[in-house]
């Protein structure tokens, strides 16, 4: 009797060892992958680090003609942080309204395909937008750039003289603006779909029209998420490079307010994709350098835009 | 009594409650009488952007005006609203049909056989022939490798968060670190990548495939572990209990019933992170250099992409003489690649939709 019941027990014993190893083994791969994931996120910031900060040294021919790194870096961060912000003026109005729609204009069976052609977009690599930017965008906007020019003038943003290319920062915006739209609009309509319905039908049952319905229930809900999906499109335009270093005809790292004269500021990620070709030595290391600043500047603003995310779904 | 007698007498005096509506035509009226504006415009010599911009405007305000007098101002506000949504639903699609179209006119007649079995050595140069052959290739190879690195990593890691730091401290920062990874400039991972190998090789100026691969996983890493992580997450819980009760094993639970149950969105997901690499340009410019002939070797030399192959072939045409070759060859080059990026999405969205589980019960 006893024997028969301890028959199996060896068995027993191996299938649960092999259990116990199995799972540990399984765990443990798990665990490793994610910290790898955290050890190469740490990695980018310290190689950037290491061949990075050489570059505090280079000055004259090495920085590009600029006195030191600082005065290189510097204006290219005023244009990268300005056609980025141009950028984000023109994708906000069209991505909110594209979102609602999605979220809530368009018929349920239109909604699918609306939204696809949105993704559609996004799936347009960087350097076939730079490529129409370059034949299509460019030369259509010039006349507009002309009439804005004799129009608002005044503005510092408008001074003239207007470029007969139509390379410009204006352009590079408008492209920028282009490939942040799918990503903002994306995360967008998600978040206005998310409105709870009660608070929809009560408002519409209180004889609100769509819009006021809009802009009662489903805009004050979604204010934070608003402000997230910007802050992810902004990091989005700050760090595109193929674009901006196709489209424009950059003068090099000097600061200028006129975004449609031929004397263009210069993005960081632009002049790097110009200048490695020729770069060796110290000029890699600035060029590195350059990269590190950009990093720096939309982990910022990622990281902004996340916690701002994050908060609002507790809030929420 | 007597209020009910008053109430029947001011009956017949009070307004009907019903106001007075649009007719259903309105909107195709105005556009109509709009059309026709500019069409007027047009003729009259305004240029075309002019009459377009012109006849935009006079839908909006036609048919807001006209709403204004029939239903009031609050609906009047919420026509003016929807045309509104519409036209900024118009003027983001205008790009994209112009792109598309402008890359199938240009690129369509370069795309011969002899232009995708060709490389750039030789004469190729400097005249005509050449191709893009070395350049696909290089695509393929690298992004695969990239694949390769990124998929397996990502999927893991994606378990991790799901299956085993549910909810605990240390993946709640993975969670927010992979988010904010998602926002890294490719440009950044393709500088990580040249400091990495310039540290690892010694060399000051390293020149491989392997380089380009890392740091397309890297850009690749975030988009497969968020994804991922999203269907392991849509996988009930009941299957996973039903798994344990009848003794299977947690690792076994994973790879025999949460996987499958989720391949068909993980496919998906993985298929758009390959498609967003494939078209990646700025990260491989500087560690990948100039190929002129396929490089079937990632540890050593120059590798060449098709999207680092439009970037670099862009700059010569300006040449007095080759430039519309070049130019022909860049055309050629983008739809080809367009092609790709888009097939791949199609696969994806067809995956997505074909072998997705079927909800509800």
């Amino acid at each position: 009797m006893t024997t028969a019941i301890q028959e199996p027990a060896p068995q027993l014993e191996e299938r649960a060892r092999t259990t116990r190893v199995g799972d540990a083994v399984f765990s443990r791969t798990a665990l490793g992958a994610a910290l790898l994931v955290v050890a190469l996120l740490a990695g980018v910031a310290i190689f950037l680090f290491i061949q990075g900060l050489p570059a505090l040294d280079a000055h004259g021919e090495q920085a590009y003609g600029k006195s030191s790194v600082w005065t290189l870096v510097g204006p290219l961060l005023f244009g990268t942080v300005l056609s980025a912000l141009l950028a984000m003026i023109i994708v906000t109005p069209l991505a909110i309204g594209l979102a609602l729609v999605i979220s809530h204009y368009a018929p349920r069976r239109l909604a699918k395909p609306v939204g696809y052609l949105v993704d559609l977009l996004a799936a347009v690599p960087s350097v076939v937008f730079g490529l129409w930017g370059i034949a299509v965008l460019a030369p259509r906007l010039t006349p507009f750039y002309e009439w804005l020019n004799s129009w608002f003038g005044w503005i510092p943003l408008f001074d003239g003289p207007v470029s007969g290319s139509g390379r410009t920062l204006l352009t590079a915006s408008v492209v920028l603006a282009l490939m942040a739209l799918p990503i903002v609009t994306a995360i967008l309509r998600e978040i206005f779909a998310q409105t709870p319905t009660m608070h929809q039908e009560a408002a519409l049952a209180l004889g609100a029209t769509r819009w006021e319905m809009i802009r009662l229930a489903v805009l004050p809900y979604a204010r934070s998420g608003i402000v997230a999906a910007l802050l992810l499109g902004l990091g989005r335009a700050l760090g595109e490079t193929m674009a901006v270093a196709m489209v424009l005809s950059a003068t090099g790292a000097i600061i200028s307010f006129d975004v449609i004269s031929s004397a263009n500021s210069n993005t960081i990620a632009a002049s790097i994709a110009n200048n490695y070709a020729n770069a060796a030595g110290l000029k890699i290391n600035v060029l590195i350098f350059a990269g590190l600043a950009l990093f720096v500047l939309t982990f910022a603003v990622n990281f902004l835009g996340r916690w701002v995310a994050t908060r609002g779904q507790v809030k929420a | 009594m007597n209020t009910l007698i008053d109430s029947e007498h001011t009956v017949d005096h009070l307004e009907p409650l019903t106001g007075g509506t649009m007719p259903r035509m309105a909107p195709g009226l105005v556009a109509v009488v709009s059309v026709a504006l500019g069409a007027l415009a047009l003729l009259l010599g305004v240029g075309i952007f002019g009459a377009v911009a012109l006849a935009w405007l006079a839908y909006v305000l036609g048919l807001t005006f006209w709403t204004r007098a029939v239903e009031g101002s609050r609906k009047a506000t919420d026509t003016l609203v929807q045309t509104l949504m519409w036209s900024a639903f118009v003027l983001a699609m205008v790009p994209l049909v112009s792109l598309i179209w402008t890359v199938v006119q240009r690129g369509a007649p370069v795309l011969t056989p002899a232009f995708l079995n060709d490389d750039m050595s030789g004469r190729a140069l400097l005249g005509v022939g050449g191709g893009i052959y070395h350049a696909i290739m290089g695509t393929i190879m690298v992004t695969s490798i990239a694949a390769v690195i990124a998929i397996p990593i990502g999927i893991f890691t994606a378990i991790y968060l799901v299956e085993y730091g549910k909810g605990n401290r240390l993946a709640k920062v993975i969670t927010f670190l992979v988010d904010v990874m998602t926002g890294i400039p490719s440009i950044v991972a393709g500088l990580f990548a040249i400091a990495l190998f310039i540290v690892v090789t010694g060399d000051p100026l390293p020149r491989l495939g392997i380089g380009g691969s890392i740091a397309l996983s890297l850009l690749m890493l975030p988009t497969v572990i968020r994804s991922v992580e999203e269907m392991l997450k849509l996988v009930p819980d009941d299957l996973r209990e039903a798994s344990y009760a009848l003794g299977v094993p947690r690792w076994r639970t994973i790879v025999k019933v949460v996987l499958p149950t989720a391949v068909a969105g993980i496919v998906t997901g993985v298929t758009l992170a390959i498609a967003r690499v494939a078209g990646e340009t700025a990260p491989l410019l500087l560690i990948l250099g100039t190929a002129r002939v396929a490089n079937w070797n990632p540890f050593s030399g120059p590798v060449q992409t098709l999207p680092v192959y439009i970037f670099q072939s862009l700059g010569q045409t300006t040449h007095f003489k080759y430039g519309p070759i070049w130019t022909d060859r860049v055309w050629g080059a983008a739809l080809f690649l367009i092609i790709i990026v888009m097939s791949l999405n199609l696969v994806a969205r067809i995956v997505g939709k074909a072998f997705a589980p079927k909800t509800g019960r």
